[in-house]
């Protein structure tokens, strides 16, 4: 178990406990579509270097909790900060250079870029990607080293074999890997992943989540959105329900099994009805 | 039938001062359609704003010389102001924006509240003397190129001309080379996966609006120099239409598309020209249905119904790669 994890094992679990040593702090956080409150999260803590689930029913406003986090939409009220610094209102890319980076729910690869490519271009030090180093020159040493830095990504992540291929060709599973590598590419600490299981065959699923316990076993924080609930037990270190836009429920997985809200909220909300996406 | 004389038509538009122009102009849209996925409708703007900016600099007395840098800093100007409140917004917003900002800076330049300085619907002439005192070949002797014969002024043009276009094919074949480049084809394929990897998307989509209209507004100057003229006339909006033609035959997105899309635009639009214009006269059926005003007409149907052709069989441009085209998202 990795030290933050370990760190965790004295927390409360009650929505909006205070962590030891938290990554993420957010505080207040509120977006309401028209008449709906999609998302409001009075606290919430993220502990560094753990595995955290974010787990709720459809619509209970994760990916817009993190579209809100990584400045890709505009929270109505509230504040957040990373690593101690706040980071409310800044552009989507200023988030993931200061070191939180997003995947999507549907994988965004980049089609007719090559696969290597692909990662090369999260880079965060690449000079050529000035107009102006790219019209004089001298930008070749920083494309060498990131290339090399982005081949030893995808062979860590077993696309190596692809890396000159179209990111088009791929398959569901593998553009799920090249988008990990992709992100880890940028260098981040924090690295917020919006459903990675999603649409990916039962076999593919376990080299992922070996792949994701190995990003907090190097140091990394790891936050995802996820339905499977044997999944979240296998890889997390903690778990934080939102139903209705609000954190209801945190704890260790084995807390959040048991806990009646978390029940009421998956059952008692949609019980007898068909489930519905997103 | 004249089948050789049509074919010599082709060639010498195809080599001619409005091939250069469109050359140019499709070499800057490409970067800002092929490569970063762009949709600038107002295309014609940038081109008119170069070719004014040279005539009426000359006109207010200053140089030939200066006059091209004026006219080509407007452009950028004009990119940054389109771009600015524009490239934030989804795609369609600057499609709407650039072509009414191209229709309305065109009025404006027709309009008799700028008469002193753009010559209202009348134009500016007689601004590029500086250009053609330069000419080495005899201006109104001919020259035999092969079969062809230009004159020494149009030659010299399409010695300039054709020079700039290379030189600027290679500049911008360096850029998109370059990392720079790959940051563009990535705007192109998905923006905000680009952003979520710490990509400040809205200052590159802003230089490649800029710098394509600096090369739009290159291909006007060409133009408006050789022919001593600007006029708001020449500068409708379906002049933008053409350039994407342009750089849909030729291949959006690769580098030497864009030249050879002008190229055999010009060829097939004046070798259908000749030939129906002869069939008109000629050929007793087609002088039957057709006046010569409607021979003249047809040539847009041909090329429409080329064009449509070209997508069907060939959806990549004449160089555009077929594997890159099959790719799905």
């Amino acid at each position: 178990m990795a030290d933050g994890a370990a760190a965790l094992t004295g927390v409360a679990p009650r929505p909006g406990v205070a962590k030891p040593d938290p990554i993420l702090v957010v505080e207040g956080v509120t977006r309401s579509f028209g008449g709906l409150q999609a998302v409001d999260v009075s606290h919430l803590e993220v502990q560094r270097n753990t595995v955290t689930a974010l787990i709720g029913p459809n619509g209970a406003g994760k990916t817009t909790l993190f579209n809100l986090l990584t400045g890709f939409d505009q929270a109505d009220s509230g504040s957040w900060s990373l690593n101690g610094g706040p980071i409310v209102g800044i552009p989507a890319y200023q988030v993931a250079r200061r070191g939180m980076v997003r995947t999507f729910q549907l994988t965004r690869a980049l089609p007719r870029l090559t696969v290597l490519d692909n990662v090369v271009l999260a880079d965060p030090h690449n000079p050529g990607e000035s107009l102006w180093r790219a019209l004089i020159g001298g930008w070749r040493r920083g494309e060498e080293e990131a290339t090399v830095k982005a081949k030893a990504l995808l062979e860590r992540f077993g696309l190596e074999h692809m890396a000159d291929e179209y990111a088009g060709s791929l398959s569901g599973g593998q553009r799920k890997l090249l988008e990990l590598a992709r992100a880890m590419m940028v260098e981040p600490e924090l690295i917020m992943l919006d459903e990675p299981m999603a649409g990916i065959n039962p076999a593919l699923t376990q080299q992922l989540l070996t792949h994701i316990t190995g990003l907090r076993d190097e140091g990394k924080t790891v936050i995802f959105v996820e339905h499977d609930m044997d999944v979240v037990q296998e890889i997390s270190d903690w778990v934080v329900v939102l139903a209705e836009g609000q954190v209801i429920a945190e704890g260790t997985p084995s807390s959040i099994a048991g806990n009646p809200d978390v029940i009421e909220a998956y059952l008692g909300a949609h019980r007898g009805k068909a489930v519905e996406d997103e | 039938m004249d089948w050789s004389g049509a074919i010599t038509n082709g060639i010498i538009s195809a080599l001619g001062p409005v091939a250069i122009a469109y050359a140019v102009s499709a070499i800057g849209l490409n970067l800002q359609f092929g490569f970063t996925g762009l949709l600038n409708f107002g295309h014609v703007a940038f081109m008119m704003v170069g070719a004014y900016g040279t005539a009426a600099t000359v006109e207010a007395g200053g140089s030939l010389w200066l006059g091209i840098g004026v006219g080509i800093l407007a452009a950028v100007v004009l990119g940054l102001l389109l771009g600015l409140p524009t490239l934030r917004l989804r795609a369609d917003y600057l499609a709407i924006t650039t072509i009414a900002a191209a229709e309305t800076l065109r009025l404006l330049v027709r309009s008799p509240v700028t008469r002193s300085v753009t010559g209202g619907v009348f134009g500016i002439q007689g601004f590029a003397e500086e250009f053609h005192a330069l000419n080495p070949f005899g201006a109104s002797t001919g020259y035999a190129i092969g079969p062809l014969v230009v004159s020494g002024r149009r030659l010299f043009v399409m010695i300039v001309g054709w020079t700039v276009v290379l030189i600027l094919a290679l500049i911008v074949r360096r850029l998109v080379k370059s990392p720079w480049g790959r940051l563009l084809k990535a705007i192109r394929e998905d923006e905000d996966a680009t952003r979520s990897l710490g990509k400040n998307v809205f200052v590159a989509k802003l230089q490649a609006l800029a710098l394509g209209g600096a090369l739009a507004s290159v291909g006007g100057v060409l133009l408006a120099i050789e022919q001593q003229n600007v006029s708001p006339d020449s500068f409708l909006p379906q002049v933008t239409f053409i350039i994407y033609v342009v750089v849909i035959l030729g291949g959006a997105g690769t580098i030497w598309g864009p030249m050879l899309g002008a190229v055999i635009f010009q060829f097939f639009f004046y070798f259908v020209d000749s030939v129906m214009r002869q069939a008109q006269a000629n050929v007793s059926w087609v002088g039957a249905i057709l006046d010569s005003a409607g021979a003249a007409q047809i040539r847009f149907v041909l090329v429409g119904l080329g064009l449509m052709a070209l997508l069907v069989f060939r959806p990549q441009g004449m160089l555009g790669s077929r594997r890159e085209a099959l790719v799905d998202g």
